[in-house]
């Protein structure tokens, strides 16, 4: 009876995938893989999302649906990082300026971007999608005409305009390992703590006024409203607050990977995120911490292993074939139950 | 004119456990105009989808009982088969296609057909639409409404009495009608288009179409119809012709039920007449289905008033206009200050607090525990519950939130396993329970309740009405009850006021005779 309760609250889904994950991890001796390391680029991956798949819960709360738009919090968070290399600041207060910087554009960003939604009642998703998509090609403009002069970004030889790849490897990578001086510690511990810390302030803030009001909103609108809470007012919160995690998940997923990517990299970033916390238990009116820590490490974890254990198995290597069509797999599955899983 | 043209014998539905109609017997003549009357939820529209074969009736179950026309037994799985044996049904909304003309409205898919060349290759859908002929049979149903309209005209220019000509035309122009069902035809008109509709009304009874004509407008039953039936509670009190009976007895029979045996309000309060809290002034409400137009309204301190008034009648749309969850225009007047309207912050701020009608919909969030939904205005509007976290963060204070509920919990007897439970697990008496715990954890100066009672057993109606009185008496709050049962706003209020066509019809004392306020529920309170 116990077994059962507890089953039915984590979900059938969650523990097959949950399972084929292990089995994955079990079978790695077996196929000559390095089960450590195997575990450790898992955590790795999930450090570098996790703040991202995070940033979706501020909207789904509120009612606004899932952020589809995140790629326009993700160039607020180029931005910052792009205006922090920029200024030459280096080391862990190059990250903070970065992140400084990410934040203000991610609230103006958020802000223009809640005005739209407020607009687009009931399809928010759809009107979203095309936020984020024009947002890229508005910024791929942008990334060319912007008075960047730092030679570490701009094209070589006296180019103009900013490349597509730009390496931060002089300036914070890794700089949250850094930080705590661990340097001979393969596991991402900075990303978690950072990542603790978000989601505390994330949890804590759904317990404030001003984030139960967001909640209230979310769940039954007439309610909201006849408790006197400023519906439009609390929605562009959402959207804020959901940017702008998204512009600081995006400087943390660059520290971590060494790079900054420009132009078309931000195209795809939200169905990732969407399909992890989907797949984490929530729906499209209702995500919990636990939904972003669940989903983020069984996607992630999926991605990282199927593509090697294939490998092992097949013996040739195809690993972004089927990464691809893994990662989109997922998507699809998580897509197709947003409602009910 | 003796031929029975509908007869209905013996007739029960009930939806599940819930009984609706029972033992329903009348019949129809030719050229018979009956007036179906009763108050909301007699019956009076379930007995017309089950006439008129609306599949919502075979889907729960049918009916029990005959269904004759023209002598023969009949039971109809859909309209069309409805239609087929001339039966025509205008319904309260409109189903008109706007951009159309009201020619091709009034024969939309019996069109008459010119012979096309290209139907030899695709078939009947390609057939040409004889214009000339169309516009000829629209003009000649109109006439037979006795009416001049423009039959070229367009649907959405035309005022809305016209429309509900047109609706009308379109069912005679069947050939086959011979009984038309005509649900609340008058409620859009103005008095003197209702006259005009009345006038036509009985001249198409005179070709020999039978009307059952459905109004809560009493002096139009006894204007037009020849026979009028009354039901109650799903059951047929009376059928009998208009002839021999007047407007009071019918209210009594509508209303009915043993009014003596019911307490009288005994009141022992003192309420200063000239002490006004609320004051409305020409105060509209765009309340889909419960208008509220010009009405004019002022409530004393401490007093209960009673809201009272057919459905639609705008009755519920008072409330939700001054707490701004419609949109409302006009004067409101709280404590001698004027309150911006369509703010709905602003009432609640300055002490205003709204018992909705809609339990689950606007006054509940169903997923979250007992405590957090009784906390959840205060928390808002007065920042009432929060405990400070280093300054920085004001986050709720779970210990005094529980503390509340459970406080509450105990006042008025609400059955639960404990504050943390899901309202949505809670019996509706339950639910309305916690909604007034939310509104008494407000502490409101004045309170609006609508429909306390809605959907509650017997006994929890009797305690949630008790824990009003109660308050009012104990606080000295001010508070509002919009009902759709008089008797229970005989039993607690002080004053009730008659909601009719969205104005205040009358405001009488709780004891005034019930027939009395029954009459001005119906309009024809002023006659006496």
């Amino acid at each position: 009876m116990n077994v059962k309760a507890h089953i039915n609250k984590l979900g059938w889904p969650r523990i097959i995938i949950g399972l084929f994950l292990a089995s994955m991890y079990i079978s790695c001796p077996f196929l000559g893989l390095d089960l450590k390391a195997a575990l450790n680029d898992t955590f790795i991956r999930f450090g570098m999302n996790a703040v991202l798949v995070l940033s979706l819960v501020p909207m789904i709360q509120a009612g606004t649906g899932l952020n589809f738009g995140m790629p326009l919090g993700v160039e607020a968070g180029l931005l910052g990082a792009t205006i922090s290399i920029e200024l030459g600041a280096k080391g862990f207060n190059g990250f903070l300026v970065a992140i400084l910087f990410a934040i203000i554009f991610g609230i103006i960003f958020g802000w223009i971007y809640g005005l739209i939604l407020n607009k687009a009642k009931g399809g928010e998703m759809m009107i979203a999608t095309y936020v984020g998509f024009s947002s890229v090609a508005l910024m791929c403009i942008m990334w060319l005409i912007l008075p960047f002069k730092s030679q570490d970004m701009i094209w070589a030889y006296g180019g103009s305009g900013l490349r597509t790849t730009i390496s931060v490897e002089n300036y914070w990578y890794r700089i949250l390992e850094k930080v705590l001086n661990l340097k001979n510690i393969n596991f991402p511990i900075g990303e978690v703590i950072i990542f603790i810390i978000f989601a505390f302030i994330i949890s804590m803030f759904f317990k404030t006024k001003s984030g139960l009001a967001m909640k209230a909103v979310g769940t039954n609108e007439k309610f909201a409203k006849a408790t006197g809470i400023n519906i439009e007012k609390e929605r562009i919160k959402s959207v804020v607050l959901s940017s702008m995690l998204a512009a600081i998940g995006i400087v943390i997923y660059q520290q971590s990977f060494g790079f900054v990517q420009l132009y078309l990299a931000p195209f795809y970033m939200a169905f990732p995120a969407i399909a992890a916390i989907l797949i984490g238990g929530a729906s499209v009116k209702k995500a919990t911490i636990l939904n972003v820590v669940i989903g983020t490490f069984l996607f992630q974890g999926i991605l990282t292993m199927t593509p090697s254990v294939v490998n092992g198995i097949i013996k040739t290597d195809m690993s972004e074939t089927i990464r691809i069509i893994v990662s989109n797999g997922m998507i699809l599955y998580a897509l197709t139950r947003k409602g009910e899983l | 004119m003796e031929e029975k043209l509908l007869e209905i014998k013996n007739l029960s539905k009930s939806f599940g456990e819930n009984t609706v109609l029972k033992d329903i017997n009348f019949h129809i003549k030719e050229g018979e105009i009956i007036g179906l009357v009763g108050e909301n939820g007699a019956g009076k529209s379930t007995l017309m989808k089950i006439i008129f074969g609306m599949s919502v009736i075979k889907d729960t179950g049918g009916y029990k009982g005959e269904i004759k026309v023209n002598g023969k037994v009949v039971n109809f799985s859909n309209p069309f088969e409805a239609l087929e044996e001339g039966i025509g049904m205008v319904h309260q909304e409109f189903s008109l296609i706007p951009g159309f003309k009201a020619s091709e409205n009034i024969v939309l898919n019996r069109e008459s057909t010119k012979k096309s060349f290209l139907e030899n290759f695709f078939g009947e859908g390609v057939t040409r639409l004889d214009v000339d002929a169309n516009t000829n049979r629209s003009e000649k149903a109109i006439d037979k409404l006795g009416l001049k309209i423009n039959s070229e005209e367009v649907i959405t220019n035309m005022p809305v009495a016209h429309m509900q000509f047109i609706e009308i035309a379109r069912e005679i122009e069947r050939e086959k009608t011979k009984l038309l069902i005509l649900d609340e035809p008058t409620a859009v008109l103005t008095e003197k288009e209702s006259e005009i509709l009345i006038e036509t009304i009985k001249k198409l009874s005179k070709k020999g179409i039978s009307i059952i004509f459905i109004t809560h407008r009493l002096d139009e039953i006894i204007e037009a119809c020849d026979k009028v039936v009354v039901l109650r509670d799903g059951l047929m009190i009376k059928s009998i012709p208009t002839s021999e009976t007047n407007v009071e007895e019918i209210t009594q029979w509508m209303i009915g039920r043993k009014v003596e045996s019911n307490k009288e309000k005994t009141s022992d309060k003192e309420i200063d007449e000239e002490n006004i809290i609320l004051e409305l002034k020409n105060f509209n409400v765009d309340m889909p289905g419960e208008r509220v137009k010009n009405l004019n309204l002022k409530v004393r301190k401490g007093e209960i008033l009673g809201l009272a008034g057919m459905a639609g009648q705008g009755k519920i749309g008072i409330a939700n206009g001054v707490m701004g969850l419609y949109l409302s225009s006009g004067e409101v007047k709280f404590k001698g200050e004027d309150i911006k309207t369509n703010l709905p912050a602003e009432p609640l701020k300055k002490g205003m607090f709204f018992v909705s009608e809609d339990r689950k919909g606007v006054g509940l969030i169903l997923d979250e525990s007992i405590a957090m939904n009784i906390a959840y205005p205060s928390i808002q509007i007065k920042k009432q519950f929060l405990k400070s976290f280093g300054k920085v963060f004001n986050y709720r204070d779970i210990k005094e939130i529980t503390n509340n509920a459970n406080d509450y919990l105990k006042k008025l007897k609400i059955k639960c396993m404990s504050s943390e439970q899901r309202v949505a697990e809670l019996s509706g008496g339950n639910q309305q329970k916690v909604c007034l715990a939310k509104a008494f954890t407000m502490d409101p100066e004045l309170m609006f309740v609508s429909e306390p009672t809605r959907g509650i057993d017997v006994g929890a109606k009797k305690l949630v009405l008790d824990i009003l009185e109660k308050y009012n008496k104990e606080n000295k709050t001010t508070i509002i009850i919009t009902s759709s049962e008089v008797e229970e706003l005989r039993m607690i209020c002080d004053r009730i006021a008659v909601v009719n066509e969205g104005k205040v019809a009358a405001i009488l004392p709780a004891t005034a005779d019930i027939i009395e306020i029954g009459k001005h529920m119906v309009g024809v309170g002023g006659d006496k």
